[in-house]
């Protein structure tokens, strides 16, 4: 198998303190940008805010490297840590 | 699709327990360098480097980008120097050092291996004018590493080239005496060296490599030390077993994924994937403190070796299982300098050389970077390498030795050298003499375990 079966999904985490705004600032930038949300799930672990996004790159109209770009500006703003990633690493480490 | 957990389990490990890509390493064969002119030989070599390495650092920052990983060293490895600069008319391989330094920083790679020579049964004319040139290439270069193999289970012990050994790790030292020895961190004394290694110092492209090939290491000590810890002190040790091998399949997998997807990109073939777990000077990121959490007061103490050894086939059990090949050194460092929970237990007097030793027989790779008092002589280093060289054929295993007679240093000093080399505090070495038996010279026959056909 090659490790590019390259599938254009990537898997945003946003991690910190909840706030108003998390979901509408995150799907914003995705819709300004032509990225589909697959999945979305939220929950507090261990007192911290999580939220994991999968989102669909295939009609985007950035490249991954701009989307990080802007999602890392959104966190600053909004004070949380925000990190997008190829699906791949996930798949590659979870599923065999 | 993917559970919340496994997605937040793969972000901690990366934002918070150092999981990285310790390196991808490019393999490139300079057999075809070879010319009698030894500055054409150099201009070979410089543009065979500088063409397929060109794009190997972009290639690695696109995948960090990417995927999220860090990928913390991006180096290359090459054909021996002794191989490729023999048919040279060269008084000294210098300038082959000089042209591998300038080609290296040319690509943005910050190491790269192979002025190297395999002397484990002779050496040839070209061996010996590569060993001799090591002092002074470690010290006027900065991004060269040296290796020489003087040992293999099949060969014996070539105890002319280690008594050689002693002598040329004490001129390394003197000759970079006003950055602690620093030359001799660049500098590795093997024996049953692998050809695919990816890790520095010991790299190198070996002779049966193909042309070119991406070989990479993953890291992840902070990962495993992690997860030993939330199993609590009530595992049993059959249950940390197969909690690590768990673990170390997950951080294969992320250099099986990494490499693949590198060599796919360099359009070169996927090589290795080396299966080691290697600490940094980082908080938390310390093989020490995995021990520790496995219930040792401090890493050294008894139960130490047994510890590492359930450790070390964890981590390989584990690792096979991830990654479609397997090699170069695959097993746990025990690098002092690098690791901050060995440099805490030498500190304490918990650690010894003498349990170092006895460490290096089941994990890999050796006594790698340990500073010694700067007074110890050639025959003391020597000896120390003919004990590691005979564990490593006797135990058909890799050993090596990367040791720092600091100039000027005593016990309890530091030598500093910043970044991944870290600080170490100087050892004390047994101080009787080894002289009458070095300088008896000759070789140790292959032990009987080598007859195995």
């Amino acid at each position: 198998m090659s490790a590019a079966s390259r599938g254009n999904r990537v898997i945003v985490s946003v991690l910190g303190q909840d706030r108003v705004g998390i979901i509408a600032g995150v799907s914003g930038i995705l819709a300004e940008n032509n990225i589909n949300i697959l999945d979305i799930s939220q929950t507090t672990m261990q007192g911290i805010f999580t939220m994991i996004l999968i989102a669909d790159m295939e009609q985007s109209r950035i490249n991954l490297d701009t989307l990080q770009e802007k999602m890392q500006e959104l966190g600053k703003t909004l004070g949380l840590k925000i990190v997008v990633q190829h699906e791949d690493v996930f798949r590659f480490m979870h599923r065999i | 699709m993917f559970t919340l957990q496994e997605i937040m389990e793969t972000v901690t490990m990366i934002q918070e327990e150092h999981l990285d890509i310790r390196t991808i390493t490019m393999g490139i064969s300079l057999r075809d360098c070879a010319d009698a002119d030894p500055k054409a030989a150099c201009r070979k070599i410089y543009d065979k480097i500088t063409r397929l390495a060109d794009r190997l650092v972009t290639v690695g920052e696109e995948l960090e980008r990417e995927y999220g990983v860090p990928i913390v060293n991006k180096r290359i490895s090459v054909t021996p120097i002794s191989l490729v600069a023999e048919a040279a008319r060269a008084e000294d391989y210098f300038d082959f050092a000089l042209t591998l330094d300038r080609a290296a920083a040319a690509v943005g790679v910050n190491f790269i291996g192979g002025f190297s020579a395999l002397v484990h049964k002779g050496l040839t004319p070209g061996d010996a004018c590569l060993l001799a040139s090591i002092p002074r290439a470690l010290a006027e270069t900065e991004r060269v590493c040296a290796s020489v193999n003087v040992a293999t289970t099949k060969a014996g012990i070539n105890m002319d080239a280690v008594g050689r050994m002693g002598e040329i790790i004490k001129q390394t030292a003197e000759l970079t005496a006003d950055r602690d020895g620093l030359g001799c961190a660049k500098l590795v004394v093997f024996a049953n060296v692998p050809e695919d290694n990816p890790f520095m110092a010991g790299a190198f492209h070996g002779v049966g490599e193909p042309e070119c090939v991406i070989n990479t290491g993953v890291s992840g000590p902070g990962v495993v030390k992690r997860a030993v810890e939330k199993a609590g002190p009530a595992a049993d040790l059959g249950t940390l077993a197969e909690i690590i091998k768990k673990t170390a399949f997950k951080i294969t997998r992320m250099g099986e994924l990494i490499g693949r997807e590198a060599a796919s990109r360099l359009q070169v073939p996927f090589g290795i994937v080396d299966l080691s777990l290697a600490p940094t000077p980082a908080v938390g990121d310390s093989v020490a403190e995995i021990l520790e959490a496995m219930g040792l007061e401090r890493c050294g103490a008894h139960g130490t070796t047994a510890a590492l050894a359930l450790l070390n086939d964890a981590v390989k059990k584990g690792g096979a299982m991830a990654s479609s090949y397997v090699g170069g050194l695959s097993g746990a460092f025990i690098p002092v300098s690098e690791d901050a929970g060995m440099i805490r237990a030498v500190e304490k007097g918990a650690l010894t050389l003498e349990k170092l030793e006895a460490l290096t027989c089941v994990c890999s790779v050796g006594l790698d970077m340990i500073a010694v008092p700067g007074n110890t002589s050639a025959e003391t280093i020597a000896a120390i390498i003919a004990d590691e060289a005979a564990i490593g054929v006797v135990n058909q295993k890799t050993t090596a030795v990367r040791i720092i007679p600091a100039p000027g240093k005593k016990i309890g000093d530091y030598v500093e050298f910043g970044g991944l080399l870290g600080r170490a505090p100087v050892m004390p070495v047994n101080t009787f003499s080894a002289g009458s038996f070095i300088h008896r010279g000759g070789r140790i026959p292959a032990p009987i375990q080598s007859l195995r056909n």
